[in-house]
């Protein structure tokens, strides 16, 4: 919370900072000379993550306050999360400061890259370096290769980048290094000097690259991590202010591996776990808050036997195996709930608005969500709702109707595409609620039972025969 | 004796905490009795939920599936679209026209509870309301019972009947929580249908026939079962009229009933005469209809009443759609044909009957004389009648439906001529032990409340007496008929529980006054002091009462543990997931039915065939959302005929059968790795008697050796090589199931299989389930 007043302040000063010299950041940017760039990709899962760190140096005359990040066309698409950070100090004293980083379009980019700037905190001075850490997630990037595979088979992909960092600032020295799940590499793109150490790719040292430089190269690994991907997931947190979030989970998951091809045989499934059907998926683990409790797992024609909670004080660990394991192109859907206890995740701040305060992401351990929706469903008769998510999304407001709602309940949907674990950071919808509205419900029961009873009394008392016998 | 000194002050507590309410005795009995009757409604729907609890709350078995689809269907597309609705989803590539070939009651039934709940804001899925549909109504029928019993004996008997059918397994073995079928609202409807006309007969109430007529219009839009109402009302006006009890009030209740009902009845579309209309079959009708009208016209000419009956009891043999069914699409039309001449002849001939007897009583002026007329005109009249049937058939006339009414009255009939009736296990005559299970002790209870109800005869006692035997009698026939023989058995058996009760107890209590009248009056009639003395002479008498009355409540109190016992061991299980005891006493739950439902759901084309024995059929749609060849609907023999003689044919022949039906992929049953024993090789010899029913290159004689029917080493060749013996043993001989026995060893039959080499030219594995149960090959021509 410390931390958003002073962001916010950076934000306005960056803002008018970039108002002012606007004509003059294009020109100013190849003032900016990365020193030395080192990139590491970890291609071990199947959400590729990408660790960025440059040292920056002003080599222009004026200020320099932002340093551009360029990615290629194709690449930019798949970018889930892009965070920057300025490390200050040395060694044991280093301190991480996150940048805003912010999509930029210049029209006159080389091959059509995507631009992000980095604003830094404090404009750079001629002469001055800095060391920027950047961190940028891809999703969808590993592409099976074969496309096809049969149950006894092990899947390749594809990882496709450039040897050299593309930038639009000029690079003196940089080097990158790829991290394979295993030894299997089956071929590499060779661009001098490259170095292959058991699962450890290295590309570089190149030095004095020209701005927008590429070298395209191809990797061809072995992978056979769950690709687990959530086509479409909704989230309902349905809040009663009589102790209880309920939420909601719809999956649609899918293997997005290497589709599965011809038989599939039971016998060489149960009798050969390790070399039958590797990289097909038969478990997932979400990881659900502490407390939670009345868990589900259910699909649309039943309930699904086959999952295990584990409850201790931190979180709770739900393990739940699909009705049939899940290989290349295998779709399944399925229903989680659970109840979590209210006072965790509900207050009340100091204007007496009320606020949840939950995570925005999928609980599911290293997958992808290629669109998700949360639905916050505030209690019936809460007014003006308002979100706060750390990140882009789009908002609107719905409402619904549950038990004996009368005027419907306010719902705020929340929706992002392309989310990944990183993303599961908390977020905040404040609205306005009055606890006497909850009394509403049941007053309208006990009247509504009431007024049966009584209409009962005087049908008794009445007497509605035609003739009196 | 401080316990008893407790026990009284306890007692008089009570009994003082009653009186300061301040309720007089009338009162009081009927706050006992609404309370009694509220707990007895609870119960009926609780007893039930053993199934929610045990499992999960899920639809069971498999026509429930369809009627969940399609109320689904109902209750997304409204109402004119589901009577609509041509399902081109199952009988591929024929289709079905769901919305004229259904009992729409159900469905309608479960819409309408789920609107009302969604109205005042109850969010609740449909399928809870379809789940919970059947104990609902259960207790709606103890209700009625309640109301039948006061109506039939008294109060006593109408509440004793309500707690017998509360838990009653016959009842309860089609109405659990998920059983959600045509019978669940059907035993509620046709309680209710009887329950206002035995009203309206013994008011003579117009209002009371009409309410009769409505109940009788749901009922037939509930269940094909209403053939029953429809032929046991007739029957009992026949029985009043020759024991001569016809009255004005009977004339009333029947008429109002029976042409109303009749009408109402025939808008159902199901009942009503749309295959009259539909041009395919024109041609045949008018062939039909010179024929119907000849036999018409000779029943007609024998123009009795019992023949009418007769003729009417047939139809009772057409009241299951798998049955009518089985033989062919016309028989729909047949039945049309019967019900339009029933209700011609019945309609007008009671009438004419009835004042043809009055004319007849007047003429003779002797009521002996008259009863003597009567006797031998109804002696001749049945004799006649068989006399008729036994020359229409004979003559070929009447052929079209003896089969179905042998049927009935040889149970034998159906093994011998329809395999596809003899098939279905509940269709098999009732075993002894069966009774037992379902009844218990209304079993001995039964002839009781038979004395009882002779004993005191009147116009709704004969409708009971009449209700029981003839279910009775159906019951015996077909092990499902049991459902309908369940309230008569009830509320008869709930006769004498009362009547004895009542008898006991009132001996207990009165016995100190019958002395002291007696010994008052001891001196003044040398008869009374006699029966007093006769009365006085049964030696125990108190005590004798105690035992019997003490006897009893231990009967009904066994009753109700045998009750609970048999819903939550037997009529608890959805059959759809397995449930067994593991190797340290733990539940293993084997859930593979739904696992290979859901994987043809998500991983198989939208359009994708599935062939499967015709069992499966209305879950795969149901479950999996995929096109099925055949389903339990069973209307098409010759295509359930074309699945059996694929699943009986060398792989290559079958394969020609597949890929004209377009079929994608195969589905079968397989028990071998977990030992359970309703799978596809166990139906196998159906699928060959009904393929060679048909097709006679299919010869039951073929897959057996010396008559046995085997699958080792020593079955026979043809048995070895069928396209059903190798999609269940498919790669199986590579499996060691337990440990001690060869590799290959099947469980559910105990041998090791004979052909452990398995090699599919055709068809490839596509799915098999974790335990195996289910195995799936997609055909060549789908890669």
């Amino acid at each position: 919370m410390e931390a958003l007043p002073s962001l916010r302040k950076a934000l306005v000063i960056l803002l008018l900072s970039f108002v002012a010299i606007l004509d003059v950041s294009s020109s100013s940017s190849p003032d900016v000379v990365i020193l030395n760039a080192e990139r590491r990709i970890d291609l071990t899962s199947p959400i590729v993550r990408a660790y960025l760190s440059l040292k920056v140096q002003n080599a222009g005359t004026s200020e320099a306050s932002e340093v551009l990040l360029a990615f290629p066309p194709t690449q930019a698409k798949r970018v889930a999360l892009l965070k920057a950070s300025i490390v200050e100090g040395k060694r044991k004293k280093k301190t991480h400061t996150p940048l805003s980083v912010n999509a930029i379009e210049l029209p006159d980019t080389s091959n059509g890259a995507k631009l992000f700037s980095v604003s830094l905190l404090n404009p750079l001075k001629a002469g001055e370096t800095a060391l920027v850490e950047v961190l940028y997630i891809l999703t969808h990037s590993l592409e099976p290769f074969p496309t096809e595979i049969s149950q006894s088979e092990s899947q390749f992909v594809y990882f496709r980048d450039s040897a050299i960092i593309l930038s639009p600032h000029h690079i003196k020295e940089q080097t990158t290094y790829l991290k394979t799940p295993n030894n299997k590499v089956e071929s590499f793109t060779r661009v001098d000097p490259t170095n292959r150490v058991g699962a450890e790719l290295r590309y570089g040292g190149y030095e004095d690259r020209a701005p927008y430089s590429f070298s395209p190269i191809i990797v061809h690994f072995e992978n056979n991590n769950p690709f687990a991907v959530v086509e479409e997931l909704i989230r309902e947190i349905e809040i009663s202010h009589w102790g209880s979030i309920q939420i909601t989970e719809h999956y649609e998951l899918v293997h997005a591996g290497a589709r599965h091809k011809g038989v599939f045989s039971r016998v060489e499934y149960q009798s050969k776990p390790s070399i039958s059907g590797i990289s097909s998926f038969r478990h997932l683990i979400a990881k659900l808050p502490p407390r939670a409790h009345s868990v589900y797992y259910r699909d649309e024609i039943g309930n699904i036997s086959t999952s295990h909670l584990r409850v201790d004080n931190q979180k709770s660990e739900l393990e739940i195996e699909p009705r049939y394991p899940l290989f290349g192109g295998w779709k399944s859907t399925f229903t989680i709930g659970y109840k979590l206890p209210l006072e965790d995740f509900l207050f009340e701040s100091a204007d007496g608005r009320r606020y949840l305060n939950y995570s925005f992401g999928c609980p599911l351990f290293e997958t992808t969500v290629n669109k998700l929706t949360v639905k916050v469903v505030l209690p019936e008769g809460s007014s003006e709702p308002s979100a706060f998510v750390p990140f882009p999304v789009e908002q609107h407001v719905e409402t619904s109707y549950s038990y004996l709602d009368v005027v419907g309940r306010t719902v705020v949907a929340l929706e992002k595409k392309n989310v990944v674990p990183e993303h599961n950071s908390f977020f905040q919808v404040y609205y306005n609620f009055s606890p006497i509205l909850m009394l509403a419900e049941p007053l309208m029961l006990v009247s509504t039972f009431l007024l049966f009873f009584t209409t009962y009394i005087a049908y008794l008392h009445m007497d509605l025969s035609l003739s009196k016998s | 004796m401080a316990a008893t000194s407790a026990m009284d002050s306890l007692s008089s507590a009570a009994t003082s905490a009653v009186k300061s309410l301040k309720l007089r005795t009338k009162q009081q009995e009927l706050l006992i009795r609404v309370s009694t009757l509220c707990l007895i409604y609870v119960l009926a729907f609780s007893i039930r939920l053993f199934s929610v609890l045990r499992y999960e709350s899920m639809i069971h078995e498999f026509d429930p599936y369809f009627n969940y689809r399609t109320t689904v269907y109902l209750s997304e597309n409204g109402f004119y679209e589901f009577w609509n609705w041509f399902d081109s989803e199952s009988w591929y590539p024929l289709g079905r026209i769901i919305g004229g070939t259904l009992y729409p009651g159900l469905m309608v039934t479960a819409h309408l509870l789920h609107r009302a709940i969604s109205a005042i804001r109850f969010a609740v899925h449909i399928r809870e309301v379809c789940v919970l549909t059947a104990p609902f109504f259960a207790s709606n029928t103890a209700v009625v019972a309640y109301l039948f019993g006061k109506e039939v004996w008294d109060t006593g008997a109408g509440l004793v009947a309500a707690a017998l059918i509360a838990v009653c397994p016959g009842y309860i073995s089609r109405s659990v929580a998920g059983s959600y079928d045509n019978e669940g609202v059907a035993i509620f409807a046709l309680l209710l249908t009887f329950y206002l006309f035995v009203k309206a007969v013994n008011t003579g109430s117009l209002s009371w026939a009409l309410a009769s007529a409505f109940s009788y219009f749901y009922m037939v839009s509930a269940w094909g079962g209403y053939v029953f109402i429809i032929n046991l009302v007739p029957l009992y006006v026949l029985v009043l009229l020759v024991t001569g009890r016809y009255s004005m009030r009977l004339y009333v209740a029947y008429n109002c009933m029976y042409v109303l009902g009749c009408l109402l009845a025939m808008q159902i579309r199901f009942v009503g005469f749309q295959h009259v209309q539909s041009g395919e079959h024109m041609a045949a009708m008018e062939v039909r209809n010179l024929n119907d009208g000849e036999v018409d016209s000779y029943v007609a000419q024998l123009n009795d009443l019992q023949a009418a009956v007769v003729w009417q009891g047939i139809m009772i043999v057409v009241w299951k759609p798998k049955l009518r069914d089985a033989v062919s699409v016309r028989s729909f039309y047949e039945w049309w044909r019967r019900r339009r001449s029933r209700l011609l002849i019945i309609g007008q001939n009671s009438k004419e009957v009835f004042y043809f007897l009055d004319y007849v009583k007047h003429l003779l002026n002797d009521p002996k004389l008259f009863n003597d007329f009567l006797r031998i005109t109804v002696t001749c009249a049945v004799s006649v009648g068989a006399l008729a049937i036994g020359v229409g058939t004979a003559s070929g006339y009447i052929s079209p439906w003896t089969g179905r009414f042998y049927s009935l009255l040889d149970p034998t009939y159906a093994k011998d001529h329809i395999p596809i009736i003899a098939s279905v296990s509940e269709h098999q005559p009732t075993a002894w032990s069966s009774f037992m299970f379902d009844f218990h002790i209304l079993l001995f209870l039964f002839p009781a409340g038979l004395y009882f109800c002779f004993k005191r005869l009147s116009d709704a006692t004969i409708f009971i007496v009449m209700y029981g035997l003839t279910s009775m009698y159906f019951a015996g026939v077909m092990v499902r008929l049991i459902l309908v023989a369940a309230p008569a058995m009830c509320l008869i058996s709930a006769i004498a529980v009362s009547a004895t009760l009542k008898n006991l107890t009132s001996l207990l209590r009165s016995k100190s006054k019958v002395q002291a009248v007696s010994s008052s009056k001891g001196t003044s009639s040398t008869k009374a002091s006699m029966k007093a003395s006769l009365d006085q002479s049964l030696p125990f008498q108190r005590n004798g009462a105690i035992t019997l009355l003490l006897g009893a409540f231990y009967l009904l109190s066994r009753y109700a543990i045998h009750c609970t016992w048999v819903t939550s061991e037997a009529y608890s299980s959805p059959s759809i997931v397995l449930a067994a005891r593991g190797a340290y006493g733990g539940r293993v739950i084997f859930d593979d039915y739904r696992e290979a439902y859901f994987w043809l759901r998500q991983n198989t084309a939208p359009d994708a065939k599935i062939m499967s024995w015709w069992d499966y059929g209305y879950q795969i749609t149901a479950m999996g959302n995929r096109t099925v060849i055949v389903d339990n609907n069973t209307w098409n023999n010759t295509h359930i005929a074309t699945v059996g003689r694929a699943m009986a044919s060398y792989e290559d022949e079958a394969y020609e059968i597949i890929q004209s039906l377009d079929v994608d992929y195969v589905l079968v049953v397989f028990g071998g790795v977990t030992g359970y024993s309703s799978d596809d090789i166990n139906k196998f010899l159906w699928m060959v008697r009904i393929g060679g029913g048909v097709f006679p290159v299919i010869k039951e004689p073929d897959y057996l050796v010396n008559g046995e029917y085997r699958v080792d080493k020593g079955a026979a060749p043809k048995m070895l090589n069928c396209l059903m013996y190798k999609l269940s043993y498919y790669r199986f001989g590579e499996l060691t199931t337990e440990y001690g026995q060869p590799p290959g060893y099947d469980r559910a039959r105990g041998v090791e299989i004979g052909n452990k080499n398995v090699k599919l030219e055709h068809l490839e594995e596509a799915f098999t389930t974790s335990n195996w149960i289910v195995r799936i090959y997609k055909s060549s021509a789908t890669f």
